[in-house]
């Protein structure tokens, strides 16, 4: 680890543009200057939140410390000798040239080539959290989603309400998402981690399927929730209700934000977990039958709208049983909008009431300004 | 008149209290945070009266440290109050002939009055009751919080029956259920919380309270079913997990 005195001008590798000269044949270990420069341009952002703007992602890089800005200042003078002397600069349009300022602000997350964690942001991630920058929250989800097994198979439950902070922002998502023709998972937490944790599995899981010829089983998604979670350490935010059946039977796991996992016969997870637990907990028995199954998940989906306040809407609810996988979207509408005018929003011409008539004539320009063309693009 | 709760009162005595200076917590300690604490109290309405009941543990914190403590206690002739939260902090009245509804405006100014002073009662109380009034006896059932929130309900909650209890309660409780009814649909409640809640223990006690005046039952203890296939072999569809 780097000792406290170092600053980031001693950390930074080397650039090309240290070199005089760019053309290749004075370049011998090209290869080795591009994979540095990869490197060093890739390296993790500040956040591993994907930032809302990405133009101000860079908003926390302070231009005075950072050697590229000594850089970029270098390139502007070589410029402008070049141009001094008469050559043409190589062609590069100024919007490819914003969008790579843009791409290489956002950063990336690819880990070294060597693989493993990368911690060359935590120090300064402490400087600046000791000076006071506050770490921006994550924005979780309320849900309740529930899982059972029953005499067939597998049903799955969730609510459909997507909510960010106090603000309903979906009203009708989809919380199960597609693992495999015969699983499903249902994801509570960040929103866009459970869609991406679970699209991603749900690519490997296909090709697996390619590679080996086989329907997938249940415990090879659970594997690879599990490993992927863990290795992120509980930063990617996402709970998991996994079920299906495979040629093993039925089978249904939770699995933790931090990589930890459950094989229940009913859970419960979510904002709402307390409130579908305790119906699940006073009725569930073994051998229900697909109805029972159903309207048993039904009930604790709408125990947990009725009584939490991060989850609401409606009733999604999935049963997998072996060969056959039915998505009841929308089984239960328990909220429905029920003060809707037949009539709709339409103002008659004349209803309103003229109280004053007031026209002011928008007078012609004065005077026209003229801007003059800058030397450079606006840098960031 | 600060309670404090450091000997066992086994269930049922109505023993007087020990002198405040004795039991470790004078009148002018301040409880800023719970240590012996006991968790939730669920109460409901049903035809003759008001039922209440709770589990008999007391948890010093995440220790189990007393396994028989009585925390509902009939008040007057007319009411119960069933406390959760931190056992020294019981207040308790001495038999006037008070209502419950008297009782739980006292016990809201009280707990009112010490919040705005920062020295709350670290209590949530359940206050219960029957009352001959004008229309006949008037069942009353509320509640007050350590920050003096308060409100009369049919059904009532503390602790973490708020999560686990209330959404049965709001299912299943209907007008004039009898005695039966009323005690299995709390048996249900008591069950789901032992099963969830870390701090309970499998020994509760019922009490009722109608016209007639108060009865606290003897504890007792519910079956509980761990008999699931799941639960005996869980690892036998994904081998490594658990």
């Amino acid at each position: 680890m780097q000792t406290s005195k170092q600053n980031w001008a001693e950390c930074r590798l080397p650039s090309p543009l240290d070199r005089p000269s760019l053309k290749a044949h004075r370049r011998p270990n090209i290869l080795a200057e591009r994979k540095a420069q990869h490197e060093y341009w890739r390296r993790p952002s500040f956040f591993l939140l994907p930032q809302s703007n990405p133009a101000s992602a860079g908003c926390c890089f302070n231009s005075n410390s950072d050697p590229r800005t000594k850089e970029k200042g270098k390139r502007r003078e070589r410029v402008r000798e070049r141009e001094k002397r008469g050559k043409k600069q190589p062609r590069r349009s100024p919007l490819s040239h914003r969008l790579r300022t843009q791409i290489r602000m956002t950063g990336s997350m690819d880990l070294p080539a060597k693989g493993g964690f990368s911690y060359d942001l935590c120090r300064r991630n402490d400087f600046l959290e000791k000076k006071g920058l506050k770490v921006p929250g994550f924005l979780k989800t309320g849900t309740t989603i529930v899982g059972l097994v029953f005499q067939d198979g597998v049903v799955l439950g969730a609510d459909t309400r997507a909510t960010e902070g106090p603000i309903v922002a979906d009203k009708n998502c989809e919380k199960i998402h597609f693992m495999a023709p015969n699983i499903y998972c249902c994801g509570a937490g960040t929103a866009a981690d459970t869609e991406a944790v679970t699209d991603m599995v749900s690519s490997q899981l296909q090709l697996h399927r390619y590679a080996t010829g086989r329907e997938s089983r249940v415990v090879t998604a659970l594997t690879l929730l599990k490993s992927h979670l863990f290795k992120y350490q509980g930063h990617v935010s996402a709970a998991l209700v996994l079920g299906g059946v495979d040629v093993t039977g039925p089978h249904l796991h939770t699995v933790y934000p931090h990589g930890s996992t459950d094989t229940l016969p009913f859970a419960t997870m979510g904002s709402g977990s307390l409130a579908a637990m305790s119906v699940f907990e006073s009725q569930y028995k073994e051998g229900l039958t697909r109805e029972e199954g159903i309207q048993l998940v039904s009930d604790a989906i709408r125990a947990g709208i009725f009584n939490d306040l991060g989850s609401g809407s409606n009733v999604d609810v999935c049963v997998i049983t072996k060969g056959k996988t039915e998505y009841l979207r929308n089984h239960e509408l328990p909220n429905p909008r029920t003060y809707v005018s037949s009539k709709g929003y339409s103002f008659t011409k004349g209803q309103t009431e003229v109280l004053s008539t007031k026209i002011t004539k928008i007078t012609q320009l004065k005077q026209k300004v003229e801007v003059a063309e800058g030397g450079d693009a606006m840098e960031e | 008149w600060q309670q404090a709760m450091g000997s066992h009162t086994a269930g049922g005595s109505q023993a007087p209290p020990p002198p405040p200076a004795a039991a470790g917590g004078g009148e002018t300690q301040r409880t800023q945070y719970p240590y012996v604490t006991g968790t939730s109290v669920i109460a409901l309405k049903y035809k003759d009266g008001v039922i209440m009941a709770c589990d008999t543990g007391a948890s010093y914190g995440s220790t189990l440290r007393y396994k028989s403590v009585e925390r509902i206690k009939a008040v007057g002739k007319h009411s119960l109050i069933g406390a959760s939260g931190d056992l020294s902090d019981h207040m308790w009245d001495d038999g006037n002939s008070l209502g419950p509804k008297e009782i739980h405006s006292y016990l809201t100014r009280v707990m009112y009055n010490r919040r705005n002073k920062f020295d709350p009662l670290w209590n949530s109380l359940v206050l219960g009751g029957v009352k001959k009034g004008p229309k006949g006896d008037e069942k009353y059932l509320g509640m007050v919080n350590m920050i003096g929130t308060h409100f009369e309900e049919n059904h009532i909650a503390t602790g973490f029956g708020n999560h686990l209890a209330i959404p049965i309660l709001r299912a299943e409780w209907h007008e004039d259920m009898t005695f039966e009814e009323a005690v299995k649909l709390v048996e249900k409640c008591l069950l789901v919380l032992l099963y969830r809640d870390r701090s309970s223990i499998n020994k509760f006690q019922i009490a009722k309270i109608t016209a007639e005046g108060s009865t606290i039952y003897p504890p007792y203890s519910l079956k509980t079913y761990w008999g699931f296939s799941h639960f005996e072999n869980p690892a036998q569809g994904a081998v490594g997990s658990w």
